[in-house]
Parts: structure tokens; C-alpha cells; sequence
């Protein structure tokens, strides 16, 4: 399976897919070791919503490549220069305030794409979106309100949550540069002009962290190329944990 | 008003005659006593039994497989939080229960102090420990304590899938590959006595059952429910074409029962005295999460501090208006 | 006392889709009303549609005394449950 050469729409879908398949597996982790029961459950709903939405993505995918693909297929044996997602979403998780702060960034970006994705001229793809964006409303509330708990909170929230938004404020430049995969889809008019999602999504941001009596980070952008496949080196290991098992058994199914 | 002998068996007859005591009634000090223990220790074993599970999360071998477990282990948190929230009926706190597990002074089931080694596990701790925890669970809904009871129901109801997603693991192995199906005979072969022993030695060994039957807290003994849970599932292994890890079990005609090998209790006593195999992992993982996690429980008590007092200062002086 | 990092404790109450009136569900910890809000409806409607939601902080709720003939009861005693954290007085309330 040629991944980078095959249809350009199951190339979109699959970049979709892979950030909310990464996003998603990443906030599973905190299940079971969150900072209060009702947030751990939060968080487990949080992976559940992605980690679904994910699969309707890779389920059109693998529909549209035939041949017998599956979900499971474009997930459990992709190397990790076959995964197309943001290089942000593969960061482990850190604290709470990291992962808030990760989940801030994206969760903006998340929505302003799907209110663009609704409008898709990809008919699949566009009630895809439809169905996703009422949770990722729900979630972007969720995460902006952590964010002004956390810069509102204590000395040490404020500290804290700081550090955590001036550590991934690198990642975010990544969002807003169109890889050939999104210039595709934005010419097909599957898909939006990411660079056009800058200015609303510094506009969301810039509200809540005003809110929360935090300053926007400043500093470079990191060179990132995750949408084109080259990652950070978390993703060689997320990928080698969350793959091993049907690697391990090949001839199996599970 | 002193607890007369009267209001206790007043209180004895009461539940008797299977009402329900609610969290303002008149109750014996030792009942409240005991249902803050049971409930809260029923509570914890929800929350460190995440744990077990949750472990396989990340490796979970398939997209539908790796969403039911999710869902499966976030369910359990629920759980726990219906029965943390019952147990604070009687006067306790969430965070008094919490630092007593923490301490080591309450308990919590022994039985997710055993590793989860293979993705078999997750079909036999779903089939099996779900299984010996729905026996129990079920039983419990008709307990005496109002607030534990509707709990329970609440409980049993979403419990029904846990237990069908742990079988159908099996199946699947069964009926998979050699290595699977050597897997799922490995894992049930692991997990088949710590099951058994969930529900306890006999209750001449524990001193408390039969005040706790007494008061319609228990409602069947731990033999019973033991000899319930063999009966119910000895057809299932052999619905799955696995082995049973006992020899000697067999169905008894006359009793109309399975006769079943000895327990050996002195590994069930080893690992409620701390020292099965992942009791000190288990343990420690809930410290961390707790102690890292407690700047976020700070700042979020603080923010809504400020936000209240914030409200106060801008809210027009009501008494003002009304007049 | 409470200490910093203890959340107070809310009831919920749940109306569903169809139903026709709120039954109360159980309780949760949330630092505020909002944060109550969110987690009942992860918790106790696992965010299905259409239902409705009411939060009250356990210690505003004031409950009859069970009927003297019927049941056992505790004397003089309006709070809905003996919470030992339900009579503290916040912090800034002394302040304002």
C-alpha cells in the first residue's frame, strides 16, 4: 500500500484521522491516574471522542481504498513516517497543566477546522464533521476552562500552566502551514486554507488566556514536518507500544 | 439520646422486614461503622481495579477493542465515585476514604493485586472478575442501606457489557490462533483461583458476617455466592473449549452443585497482608496520581475562591433593591 | 477544616430526554458550579442528549425529618446527611 501516493482524499482522511488517533491514545494514558475521579473520567471521555472519531475517519478511508483495507490495518501497521498527524499531538503527556495546554492549542484548532469541515464539498467527510464538532465544542469549553482555572488559580498553577503553554507554543506554527496533502484538499474544496485559521484561532486563544490573566507565549516556531511524516521521536514509541500486539502476531486477528 | 437496647432492636426489626435505612435514620453505631467500611473499601476496589485493566489500554490490539476498554475501565470509575458518594451519606469524606487507602488502612479486593500479563487477562479478569463482582453486586442491591442499594442498581445496570466483553476476549482466543488460544488458557489458568477467592474464606472464618446478614447488609454467604459463580461458570470454560485449572472439579448430582478443589487461603492471606505480586505498584500509583495531582485540586478550590468573591463584590446589594 | 484541595460535595439531578421531572442521581465533587455541571453530565448521563441537569451544593439542601411512625429517626436534624464538612464556614465569607 503506497500511502503517500494514493488517492488524495483518502490522504486527507487520513491526516484527520491520525491526529485524533494520536490526540485520542495519548489522553487514554491518563486513565486511571488523574488528578481527582471526575477529571479522570473527563479525560477518558475526552480519549473516547477521538479516539472514535478517528475511527470514522480510517472506516471512510479504508471504504474509499477497497481492496479489503480496515481500520485496524491503517492504524496497526503504518510506520511512523506513514502517520500524517501534527507533531504537537504526539508530545507525551506531562503534567496536567501540559497536557491542558496541549490539548487548549489543538482543541481551538480542532473547532475552527471542523466548522470549515461541515461545509466540505466532500459530502462523507463533511457529516463526519458535522456529527464531531458538537463534541469538540464541549471540549475546547473544557480545556479553555482548565486553562483559566490553572493561570487564575495559585501562585503555583500560575507557574506551572506558564511553562506548560510556552513549551508547546513552538508546536503550534505547525497547524497554520499547509502540507500538499492540505493544499490538496483545500483546492478540491474538501478542506480549509489552515493559514487562514491563524488569525481566529490567536483571536480564541488571546481570549482565554486574557481570561486568565496569562500572556500570549512568544518565540520561534520549530521546524515540524509531522504532517509529511517526519516526527518527533515520541511517535517511534507511542507507535511501538500502541502496535505491538498484532505485530508481535501477525497471522492473527483480534 | 443514648442508643437504648430498644431502638437497636427496634432497628432489628426494621430491616427485617426489608425496609430501607436512609442517611437520616436513627442506626447502631457498628452499622454505620460497618457500611463505611464496606462501602468505601467496595469503592477503592473499583479505582485501584482500574488499574489492571487500564494497563492495557495503550496496547489494546484493535480500535473497537481499545474503545470498549476505555470505556469499560471509565465505567469503573463511575463506579467507584456512586459508592464514594453513598458512603459520604454516612458521614464520612472522600478524602478521609482516600487517605485511608493510601495509608493502608482500608483494604480494597486483593484481586487486582495480581499482574495483567497478556491481552488474554482482559478477557479472563472481564469474564471472571466481573463475573465474581456482578454475583455480589446483584446480591447487594437488595441490601438494607438505601443510598448502597440504589448504588448497586445503578451499578448492575451499566455492569452488564463488562462481563460479555471479557467473554467474547475469550472466544476469540479460543477459537484464534494456537498462541491465542494458549494465551486465554494461560490467562484463565491465572486467574480461576484469586476469582474463587474473591468472595472470601467461609463466613465461620469472618467474624463480622452474620452481624452484616443480621442486618441485611450481606444477603448470602460467601459460600454461596462462591458455589454460584463456579455453577454459572464451569459451562462457559467448556463453552470455550478451555480447562479448568482444578481436577477435581466435578458436578455433583445429588448436590445438584460443582465439587471443587481446596482453596489455598494462605496465598488469598499473603496477598491481603501486602504481599502479592503488584500490591505495592498498585498502591503507589494511586499515592502519585493523588500527590501529583493535588496543585490542580488547589488551584481549581482557589480560582473558585476568587470567582465567588469576585460575584460578591459586583452583585448589587440585594437588600437594597427588594425594599 | 477543609483543606486546599478539597472540592465541596454537590447533588445532581437528572431529568432525561423524555422524562418528566429531575430525580436526584447522587453526588460529586466539583470547586464550582460549572465544573459540577460538566462532571455530572460525564458521570451521571454519560452525555446523552436532551437531558437536564440541576447541581446544588449538598449543604444547601434542607430535608424533612423522616416520619416519626414509619422509620427511625435522628432528632433535630435538617441537614440532608451528618457530613462532617457540611457546617464549615468558607474562608471569604468573613471577609465580605
Amino acid at each position: 500500500m503506497k500511502w503517500d501516493t494514493c488517492d488524495a482524499s483518502v490522504q486527507y482522511l487520513l491526516h484527520l484521522g491520525d491526529d485524533a488517533l494520536i490526540l485520542g491514545h495519548r489522553l487514554s494514558e491518563w486513565c486511571g491516574h488523574g488528578p481527582i475521579l471526575e477529571e479522570d473520567i473527563a479525560l477518558s471521555n475526552l480519549a473516547l471522542d477521538l479516539v472514535g472519531l478517528a475511527r470514522q475517519y480510517y472506516q471512510l478511508a479504508a471504504q474509499r481504498i477497497g481492496d479489503g483495507m480496515t481500520e485496524d490495518r491503517i492504524a496497526y501497521w503504518r510506520s511512523d513516517r506513514e502517520f500524517r498527524n501534527h507533531v504537537l499531538v504526539e508530545q507525551p503527556n506531562g503534567d496536567f497543566g501540559d497536557t491542558m495546554a496541549r490539548q487548549f492549542y489543538f482543541d481551538a484548532f480542532h473547532f475552527l477546522q471542523l466548522e470549515a469541515l461541515q461545509h466540505s464539498s466532500d459530502i462523507e467527510l463533511a457529516a463526519i464533521a458535522r456529527k464531531a464538532i458538537k463534541e469538540t465544542t464541549y471540549h475546547a469549553q473544557h480545556s479553555s476552562e482548565w486553562i483559566v482555572r490553572l493561570g487564575d488559580g495559585t501562585d503555583e498553577s500560575r507557574a506551572r500552566i506558564t511553562a506548560s503553554l510556552a513549551r508547546f507554543w513552538p508546536f503550534t506554527s505547525e497547524l497554520f502551514e499547509p502540507s500538499s496533502v492540505d493544499r490538496a484538499a483545500h483546492a478540491a474544496g474538501w478542506g480549509p486554507d489552515v493559514a487562514s485559521l491563524r488569525g481566529p484561532w490567536l483571536d480564541l486563544v488571546h481570549e482565554v488566556l486574557h481570561q486568565a490573566g496569562l500572556q500570549l507565549p512568544e518565540g520561534p516556531a520549530k521546524l515540524l514536518r509531522g504532517k509529511s511524516g517526519i516526527h518527533s521521536e515520541s511517535l517511534g514509541f507511542l507507535l511501538a507500544e500502541m502496535q505491538s500486539l498484532p505485530r508481535a502476531y501477525p497471522d492473527a486477528t483480534w | 439520646m443514648a442508643p437504648s437496647i430498644d431502638m437497636e432492636a427496634r432497628f432489628l426489626d426494621y430491616v427485617s422486614a426489608e425496609n430501607k435505612v436512609e442517611p437520616k435514620d436513627w442506626m447502631p453505631d457498628a452499622y454505620r461503622k460497618t457500611l463505611v467500611r464496606q462501602i468505601s473499601q467496595h469503592a477503592h476496589s473499583e479505582i485501584v481495579g482500574m488499574l489492571p485493566e487500564a494497563n492495557w489500554i495503550t496496547r489494546a490490539p484493535s480500535l473497537r477493542a481499545k474503545l470498549i476498554l476505555l470505556a469499560k475501565v471509565q465505567d469503573e470509575a463511575g463506579h467507584g465515585l456512586y459508592l464514594y458518594s453513598s458512603a459520604e451519606t454516612l458521614g464520612t469524606s472522600r478524602d478521609q476514604m482516600i487517605n485511608d487507602l493510601h495509608t493502608g488502612k482500608a483494604k480494597y479486593s486483593s484481586i487486582f493485586n495480581y499482574p495483567t500479563l497478556t491481552w488474554a487477562d482482559m478477557g479472563a479478569v472481564g469474564w471472571l472478575v466481573d463475573g465474581a463482582a456482578i454475583q455480589n453486586q446483584v446480591m447487594l442491591c437488595r441490601t438494607s442501606y438505601g443510598p448502597y442499594s440504589r448504588a448497586m442498581v445503578r451499578i448492575c445496570k451499566e455492569e452488564s457489557f463488562h462481563q460479555r466483553q471479557g467473554y467474547e476476549i475469550m472466544m476469540h482466543l479460543a477459537r484464534g490462533t494456537k498462541e491465542q488460544k494458549a494465551m486465554a488458557q494461560d490467562a484463565l489458568n491465572r486467574w480461576w483461583w484469586p476469582s474463587l477467592m474473591m468472595f472470601g474464606p467461609s463466613d465461620d472464618q469472618s467474624p463480622n458476617s452474620a452481624q452484616s446478614m443480621a442486618w441485611r447488609i450481606k444477603r448470602k454467604s460467601n459460600d454461596e455466592l462462591r458455589q454460584e459463580f463456579i455453577d454459572k461458570t464451569v459451562p462457559q470454560a467448556e463453552f470455550l473449549g478451555l480447562t479448568l485449572p482444578d481436577p477435581d472439579l466435578k458436578w455433583n448430582e445429588e448436590r445438584g452443585h460443582y465439587d471443587f478443589g481446596p482453596i489455598d487461603w494462605a496465598e488469598f492471606f499473603a496477598v491481603v497482608a501486602g504481599n502479592g505480586p503488584c500490591n505495592t505498584e498498585r498502591l503507589e500509583a494511586r499515592r502519585s496520581a493523588h500527590a501529583e495531582g493535588a496543585w490542580v485540586r488547589e488551584a481549581a478550590t482557589a480560582y473558585a475562591a476568587k470567582q465567588a468573591a469576585r460575584r460578591a463584590a459586583t452583585a448589587p446589594t440585594a437588600k437594597a433593591s427588594a425594599a | 477544616m477543609s483543606t486546599p484541595d478539597q472540592w465541596p460535595l454537590w447533588e445532581v439531578f437528572v431529568r432525561s430526554k423524555n422524562g418528566l421531572s429531575h430525580k436526584h442521581s447522587g453526588s460529586l465533587h466539583a470547586p464550582d458550579a460549572e465544573m459540577a455541571l460538566k462532571n455530572a453530565r460525564d458521570v451521571y448521563t454519560r452525555r446523552s442528549e436532551g437531558t437536564s441537569i440541576w447541581v446544588v451544593p449538598s449543604s444547601a439542601i434542607v430535608a424533612s425529618a423522616p416520619d416519626e411512625k414509619e422509620v427511625l429517626f435522628a432528632p433535630s436534624d435538617d441537614k440532608v446527611y451528618r457530613h462532617p464538612t457540611f457546617y464549615e464556614i468558607p474562608d471569604e465569607v468573613g471577609h465580605m
